[in-house]
This record gives structure tokens, C-alpha cells and sequence, in this order.
């Protein structure tokens, strides 16, 4: 349904992406996975037209993108400056529904639905300043959820929250978003993360950032924070994105090697 | 409960001010400057001591305040409104700021009373040429403060805005004016001051009814009690004014006292 056809950005003489080709299929969960500053902003950015690329295409259905396409929702990283803070939990979920052309009550119904399914029916009238991190990214994700996008692009999204939230945000994202069949496309620069939550983990190199790899996820089972993450199976993979995102070949031993981003490489 | 005393407290050089100026006052025995029992009782003689069911405002309270406080919040909702559209259009609209910026300054720089002659031949004498001068002169405020609350609207909240597809009119309604309203208020609140003191300017130049008028009246028929009343007076309203402002504006603007705090 999204496909990304030789995709490149400059920003004046720096090239941010470069050529980037993918194909995402209706109801996949793919997560795109690289390095700090490989263009995985610019990449989503330009998918949501937010920024025009400066080379190649998106197509959505088929159709080439210009502009925000329709039926698109986006989960930013930072829910300080995308939730609205003049508005309760309900109204900030309710209101991208008025270009849907539905009624006052139709809408907060709608809204009130998308908070109970993220577990937040309670705080439909708090105010997003009175909330913590992670039940504003759950409101984010109830947004994203009311206004039934057919492709849901995440950006950092647990980024800014704290472990445990993090591990019950991704059960969230997989519970919920998944169960609706919706496309999801997920950025992040935790190769743990990228792995577990991802149907398919696609690694980018550093920038300017173009696709080093393209790995399917299979996992026996629904996924479990415990369980998943011990299956030899799943350190495997993270061992092989971690090496991909490093930029580092299998052969050359990855004792030691600190380039790269955060998450150290285990051999088992 | 400590706080409340202390601000207490630290009234005690009102009451200290009124004895001694009271003193100085009568051993002095000018009559431009009666003593404050002098002022008070003039103050309640023409305008507080009216029937229970005025408020206790005589006609004389009504007659005089009237036209003046009618004339200053028509003008400042006027130069509210069009200040905000002006800003919005400043703000938001590429290159109209560029043409329209040295005039503004220019129109800016200029001191509205002198602008009375020129508004007395535009409307000739009464109402309208008051209002004119008020909302020429507090526009500015108003005027500048959306310009720059506008514009500096965060970018996220926009991102989501062109995310999410808001309508044009969305957009403006649900997200730049929220999000520019905390620089708004500020504005507003500036210009209601102002207001006052243009309202009683215009008044002092042509018009024969209001505050202005009547603080003219008692200085010609050296009435000096009556025309420290009015003063006082002034005084009292720009206070009123100011505290039911703030009351407004701490229920508009309640989320942003809020997500300040916390944030």
C-alpha cells in the first residue's frame, strides 16, 4: 500500500537519505531501525508531507503523495508539542474527526472509544498537563486510533518516556493498532524495540541513509515483553539489526566496538 | 495563611500615607490640596450617596460614569477585535507584514490626542471622534501582541494540525488563536489601561458629558476637593478594571497557568 520509490532528501548540500526503495504491504508493522542522525525523521517527514523530498517518490495506494495524504496519522515523539494543551484528553482526540463531517456527539463518542481502548476512559476530561508522559503518548496513540488512518507512522514514539512505560506502550501499539489492521510504520533507533515490535525490521545506514537491510520477523506467538525478548530467536535477529545499524559485517568481531548507537551486541 | 498575613502587613503604609497626609494637609490649609476626609466626603456627596436601589450611585454617578464607561469598552472590544484580525493577518499572511510594518510603525509613533483635531473634522464633535481617538490609540498592544503570539505558534502543533488535515479555519480557530491567546490577554490588558486614560483625555478636549468632562467642571469652578475626587475615581476604576481582568483571563487562560507550572 506505501512504497517509497528511489526516495532522497538534501537539505542544501547535506544529503539527509539517499535512493531510499521499501514496500510496505496492507496491514504490515514494519519498523525502520538506524542510527542517530541516518535521515529516519526526514524519511517519515517526507512519507507525511511534512517535507517535500527532493528526489523520487512516495506512493500511497498506488498514487503518487503530494502534500498530507489522507488517511494518514502520525504518533510524534514529542506529545508536548502535538497534544494541544488548551484542550481535555477527549476534545484533543475528537478534533481530527470534524474533517470527517461527524457530529458533535458522534465524535466524542468516537473519541471516548479510542481513550477507553488505551486504557484511559477515566481522563477523558483531564487536561494533557495533567497527565504523565506516558498516558500523553496513550492520548496521542487514542488520536491516531479514533481517526482510523489506513497507515499509522510512529516517529520515536516511546521516546521520550521511561523503561516500563516504554515495554507497556509497545504492547499497547501491537495490541491495539495491530488489531485494526492497520499499516504501521514505526521509526526508532532501538534496535530492541525495532525487533519486537516489527513484522519486519528495515535498517538504514548512516547518512546520508539509504536501506542496508530488510528482515522479517518471525516469532512464534503473541509477542510478550518476558518471553519474546529470551527466545533465541529474537537475540539473534537484534544481534544481526545491531550489527546492520553499526554498520559492521558479520565476520569482524563486535567485542568492544563502541561506534554506534546505545545497545550493546550480545554473542551467544 | 502566613502570606496572607504578611501582605497585610505590609498595607500598613497606606493608612500611615492617609494620616499624614491628612496632617500635612490641614496645618498646611491649601486649597489645592484639601485634606482626604475633605476629598472622601466630596467623593460620597456626588456620586455615593444615592438610593440602595442604584448601588448607592446618585444620578449624578450614573449620568457621569455612563457615557465614559460605555464609551471605553465600546472602544476597547473595537480595538480588540480589529487588533486581533490586523495581528492574525500580520502574522500569518507571507508579505503582508514586509508592506504594511513602516506604516504601522509610523501610525504607532504618533500620540493619539494629537490626532483629536484631525478626528474632530473626520467625525466632527462627540461620540464617535472619542472613540476614534481610544481605539487609535489602544490598538497597538493588541495589534503587536498577536502579531507575535501568531507567529511564534509552535511548530509541532501546526505539524499536527497539516497531519491530521484541519480545515483552514480550524487551524485558526483551534490551534494558532489558543495557542497565540496567553500574548493576546497581554495585549488586552495593556490597552484596557490605556483606555482609561484616552477616555479621559478625549473627554477633556470636546465632549460635554463623562469623567473627563465633569473633572474639567470641578477644575473651573475651583472645586479641588471635587477634582482630587476624580482622581480617585480614576484610580479605583483602572483598579477594578484591572482585578476583573484578571479574573477573565484566569479562566480563558487557565491551561497555560497550569502547563506552565508543570512544565
Amino acid at each position: 500500500m506505501l512504497e517509497l520509490v528511489d526516495l532522497g532528501h538534501n537539505y542544501g548540500s547535506y544529503r539527509a537519505i539517499d535512493r531510499v526503495n521499501l514496500k510496505v504491504a496492507q496491514g504490515e508493522v514494519v519498523c525502520i531501525v538506524g542510527p542517530s542522525g541516518c535521515g529516519k525523521s526526514t524519511l517519515l517527514r517526507s512519507i507525511a508531507g511534512l517535507i517535500k523530498p527532493t528526489g523520487g517518490t512516495v506512493l500511497l495506494d498506488g498514487k503518487p503523495v503530494d502534500g498530507s495524504p489522507e488517511n494518514l496519522a502520525v504518533v510524534f515523539q514529542d506529545y508536548s508539542r502535538s497534544l494541544y494543551p488548551w484542550m481535555s484528553a477527549l476534545a484533543n482526540v475528537g478534533l481530527p474527526l470534524r474533517r470527517r463531517g461527524l457530529d458533535k456527539k458522534k465524535r466524542d463518542a468516537a473519541a471516548m472509544n479510542a481513550l477507553e481502548q488505551v486504557g484511559l476512559a477515566g481522563a477523558a476530561a483531564k487536561f494533557p498537563w495533567e497527565m504523565s508522559g506516558g498516558m500523553q503518548q496513550r492520548v496521542s496513540i487514542a488520536r491516531a486510533l479514533a481517526y482510523q488512518p489506513k497507515l499509522l507512522l510512529m516517529d520515536e514514539p516511546f521516546g521520550s518516556v521511561d523503561a516500563q512505560t516504554r515495554e507497556e506502550l509497545e504492547d499497547l501499539t501491537l495490541r491495539v493498532c495491530a488489531h485494526h489492521g492497520m499499516t504501521i510504520l514505526l521509526i526508532t533507533h532501538d534496535v530492541d524495540e525495532s525487533v519486537y515490535v516489527g513484522d519486519r525490521v528495515v535498517v538504514l545506514s548512516k547518512a546520508p541513509g539509504t536501506v542496508v537491510g530488510d528482515l522479517p520477523v518471525q516469532l512464534p506467538g503473541p509477542r510478550d515483553q518476558i518471553h519474546t525478548r529470551e527466545l533465541d530467536a529474537f537475540v539473534r535477529l537484534r544481534a544481526e539489526v545491531g550489527r546492520l545499524v553499526r554498520g559492521i559485517t558479520p565476520q569482524r568481531n563486535t567485542h568492544g566496538n563502541t561506534h554506534g548507537y546505545g545497545y550493546g551486541v550480545e554473542t551467544r | 495563611m502566613r502570606r496572607a498575613t504578611f501582605g497585610v502587613l505590609r498595607l500598613w503604609i497606606v493608612p500611615v500615607t492617609l494620616i499624614v497626609w491628612e496632617l500635612v494637609t490641614r496645618a498646611t490649609v491649601s486649597p489645592f490640596f484639601p485634606p482626604p476626609t475633605r476629598i472622601v466626603e466630596q467623593f460620597h456627596a456626588m456620586w455615593l450617596s444615592g438610593p440602595a436601589s442604584q448601588l448607592l450611585l446618585t444620578d449624578r454617578a450614573l449620568e457621569t460614569f455612563g457615557p465614559s464607561l460605555g464609551r471605553l469598552l465600546l472602544a476597547w472590544v473595537i480595538a480588540g477585535v480589529l487588533g486581533v484580525a490586523l495581528g492574525v493577518a500580520l502574522g500569518r499572511i507571507r508579505g503582508v507584514a514586509d508592506y504594511a510594518d513602516p506604516v504601522l510603525q509610523f501610525l504607532r509613533a504618533l500620540p493619539p490626542p494629537l490626532l483629536v483635531p484631525i478626528f474632530f473634522a473626520l467625525f466632527e464633535i462627540g461620540t464617535a471622534t472619542q472613540l476614534a481617538v481610544i481605539v487609535f490609540g489602544v490598538i497597538w498592544p493588541v495589534l503587536v501582541n498577536t502579531t507575535d503570539g501568531v507567529r511564534a505558534v509552535d511548530k509541532g502543533f501546526l505539524e499536527t494540525a497539516r497531519v491530521f488535515q484541519f480545515s483552514r479555519y480550524d487551524i485558526l480557530r483551534r490551534v494558532i488563536l489558543p495557542a497565540a491567546m496567553p500574548k493576546i490577554f497581554a495585549g488586552l490588558r495593556l490597552s484596557l489601561s490605556l483606555a482609561l486614560i484616552l477616555m479621559v483625555v478625549s473627554e477633556l478636549v470636546g465632549s460635554n458629558s463623562g469623567i473627563g468632562y465633569s473633572l474639567l467642571y470641578a477644575q473651573q469652578s475651583y472645586d479641588y476637593a471635587g477634582v482630587w475626587a476624580h482622581i480617585v475615581l480614576l484610580g479605583v476604576l483602572g483598579l477594578l478594571f484591572n482585578a476583573l481582568f484578571l479574573v477573565a483571563e484566569g479562566r480563558v487562560l487557565s491551561w497555560h497557568a497550569h502547563a506552565r507550572r508543570t512544565v
